[in-house]
């Protein structure tokens, strides 16, 4: 009798696990149906509060499905006209006249800051679904900033991701994550990022202003502001390619 | 008496010579490690100041503590006020700004794409300010292999060994990608106009060497520097005067709390030198007192066996009235000569050997491949004034005071006993 009981409890709890996991991947499949994008151009603003002072730099992106992406900044003088490519897990960063140089970045340079800025090249270029790189389980319900939200516990199914844990809360509404924490291997915290304000953009949810904080610097974080974005504008192939930085 | 003295000596040599070569021996020994470790000291000092800390050196305080890393985000701003400051209030130094930096020296291609790249140490330095010692101080013209220095702005010089392993030539186009004082990818085209061996070995293997106003450009550090030096006249520490100037420039700012406040530091605050320097002072003052001390002990025991041939000619001097304390004081005139005499020959020796140290040197570039120590690939003793009289005070003590032990036993000889001991 006492090993039936046994049995039927593991059981039980193997169930459960299951259907979190289930009910976990269900929730960031509704997050990829909201994050990533097929195609998309916009333009932003990031406000790098560093040690020193705060400096905004502006850009405008152009986006194709998950490999393909490319940023041109906009202001101030000194980074106007530079340019990144990304194709793949590799990234080219242009440097107009006098200097007019393409540099290869890859590897663990993808890690390093943008701009001094709190994310990385990786974060900045992330469109992959949650649902493919991550484990999620539910761990419960919470309330954050007056939005009732679904606290999932993330782990990589793969060992060469940038960050091997997420905590994430997740607007039960809207599909978006309020408020992540991310994790190295080791379990030390490496960055936490907050969504602020958000829009509906062509019947999808979309940060507007993203608050990103990398643990491991002194500075004082940075405002991630996406002024405007297009889903359905169409991106000229030649666009995402090394012979557009030069252009 | 001296000279009757001396006449003995020269006479019996038997009780002489080896007492003299035993000084000798060990005074050469003195007087050679003395001028090695000189020079090594010196030169390492003397380089470690010129490339690295300056005889004082002012950064921020954000920057001092973690000064290894080369944080350029936490460098000193408003430069060009703080450089004419302290001309101002310390005119009798010379201050220079210095920026350092890291990152990758890329050579492209004609499509512009990385041909060859390697990671490189860069120094930013007031290269073309006319009234700027840095070239002399650095002995740029000296250390230079191939080309020129830069005379305009966007030339650097690399290593020769740098160049020679990257595989490139001067007249190329070089970029360096860093990162700037504000994190974003710092990415600046210079020109590269010549090579220099700096002949140590991490300087080498991967260093570079631009004006501070380029560098200053490029890491977007407009007035700004990660540190600047303040040298002595002619280039030689003044401790105290050091320790006056760091004082008197620190106390203005003991009320600020921002980290970005400058910070001034003596050379020995620096890279644990002033740790060193007190090792290397005991470390010679022992090896005086060793020396001292096995010579004495061995020249206590050639007394002795002297003594004991001279048994019979102590007790004839004893028995014709001489006074004890006047044959016990002889026998340490003696020793002085003696330990004057070993002295001035292994002095002389020691300073042939330090002689050839000082202008052929050891080549120690072997045991300094993968060194991030700032020595010299050859390391040369130096001959100072102190290495002329050094030795003697090592050959002189020793001997006296071996005598002085050994000829205690004269004042335990019996008068009564001397005629028996005669065979009188």
């Amino acid at each position: 009798m006492k090993k039936l009981i046994v049995f039927l409890g593991m059981i039980f709890i193997g169930v459960n696990v299951y259907a979190q996991q289930q009910s976990g991947a269900e929730v960031l499949r509704q997050i990829d149906r909201n994050m990533v994008i097929d195609q998309a151009i916009s333009t932003s603003r990031m406000i790098i509060h560093g040690r020193t002072g705060d400096r905004t730099i502006k850009s405008k992106a152009w986006a194709k499905g998950r490999d393909k992406s490319f940023v041109e900044y906009l202001s101030p003088a000194r980074e106007r006209g530079k340019k990144m490519l990304k194709l793949g897990d590799k990234i080219w960063n242009y440097s107009p006249e006098p200097n007019d140089r393409i540099i290869a970045i890859s590897g663990h340079l993808l890690r390093q800051s943008v701009m001094g800025s709190d994310l990385s090249y990786e974060d900045m270029t992330e469109n992959n679904r949650l649902v493919d790189t991550y484990d999620a389980i539910i761990e419960g319900l919470e309330t954050f900033e007056g939005r009732q939200t679904i606290r999932l516990k993330l782990t990589a199914k793969k060992p060469n991701v940038a960050y091997h844990s997420r905590k994430i809360w997740v607007d039960s509404k809207r599909w978006l994550a309020l408020k992540e924490e991310r994790y190295a291997k080791s379990g030390r915290l490496l960055k936490t990022i907050r969504i602020t304000e958000v829009f509906k953009v062509d019947n999808r949810w979309y940060p507007k202003k993203i608050i990103f904080k990398d643990m491991l610097s002194r500075g004082k974080g940075t405002e991630y502001i996406i002024e405007s974005i297009d889903f359905k504008a169409k991106i000229p192939d030649y666009k995402l390619t090394k012979a557009a930085l030069r252009k | 008496m001296i000279r009757f003295l001396f006449k003995g000596l020269l006479r019996d040599r038997q009780r002489s010579l080896f007492p003299v070569l035993i000084v000798a021996g060990g005074v050469f020994i003195t007087v050679l490690m003395y001028c090695y470790i000189g020079g090594y000291m010196g030169d390492m000092l003397s380089t470690t100041a010129k490339l690295e800390t300056g005889h004082v050196k002012i950064m921020t305080r954000a920057y001092k503590e973690i000064s290894s890393q080369i944080p350029n985000d936490l460098a000193l701003s408003g430069v060009n006020q703080l450089l004419e400051e302290v001309r101002t209030n310390y005119p009798d130094m010379e201050w220079t700004a210095r920026t350092k930096f890291g990152g990758l020296l890329d050579f492209p291609n004609e499509q512009g794409e990385t041909k060859v790249q390697g990671t490189v140490f860069g120094l930013g330095i007031d290269l073309l300010s006319a009234n700027s010692r840095e070239k002399s101080r650095l002995q740029l013209e000296k250390l230079l292999v191939r080309g020129r220095l830069p005379v305009r702005q966007n030339e650097i010089v690399i290593s020769e060994d740098f160049s020679k392993g990257l595989g490139v030539e001067v007249g190329e186009t070089a970029t360096l990608i860093s990162a700037t004082s504000k994190g974003s990818m710092a990415v600046h085209n210079f020109k590269l106009v010549g090579t220099v061996q700096f002949g140590i070995a991490m300087m080498d293997r991967k260093a570079m060497i631009a004006d501070i106003s380029d560098i200053q450009y490029a890491l977007d550090m407009e007035n700004g520097a990660g540190e600047i030096l303040g040298f002595f006249p002619k280039d030689i520490f003044q401790p105290i005067l050091a320790d006056q100037i760091r004082d008197t420039f620190n106390q203005k700012y003991q009320n600020s709390h921002d980290e970005f406040t400058p910070l001034m530091l003596n050379l020995r605050e620096q890279m644990g030198l002033g740790e060193m320097l007190d090792f290397i002072g005991a470390y010679i003052s022992i090896l005086l007192f060793v020396f001292i001390f096995i010579m004495s002990i061995i020249l206590w025991n050639t007394g002795l066996m002297s003594g004991l041939r001279r048994y019979g000619e102590v007790g004839v001097r004893l028995a014709m009235g001489e006074n004890k304390g006047h044959v016990y004081r002889t026998m340490i005139i003696e020793s002085i000569l003696i330990g004057i005499v070993g002295s001035a020959f292994g002095t002389l020796l020691g300073l042939g050997a330090a002689l050839y140290l000082q202008e052929v040197g050891l080549d120690i570039s072997e045991m300094l491949k993968g060194s991030k120590m700032l020595i010299a690939n050859v390391i040369r003793a130096r001959i100072t004034t102190e290495a002329f009289f050094i030795g003697y005070i090592p050959g002189v003590l020793a001997t006296v005071i071996g005598t002085m032990i050994s000829g205690i036993g004269i004042f335990k000889r019996q008068t009564s006993q001397l005629f028996k001991e005669l065979e009188i």
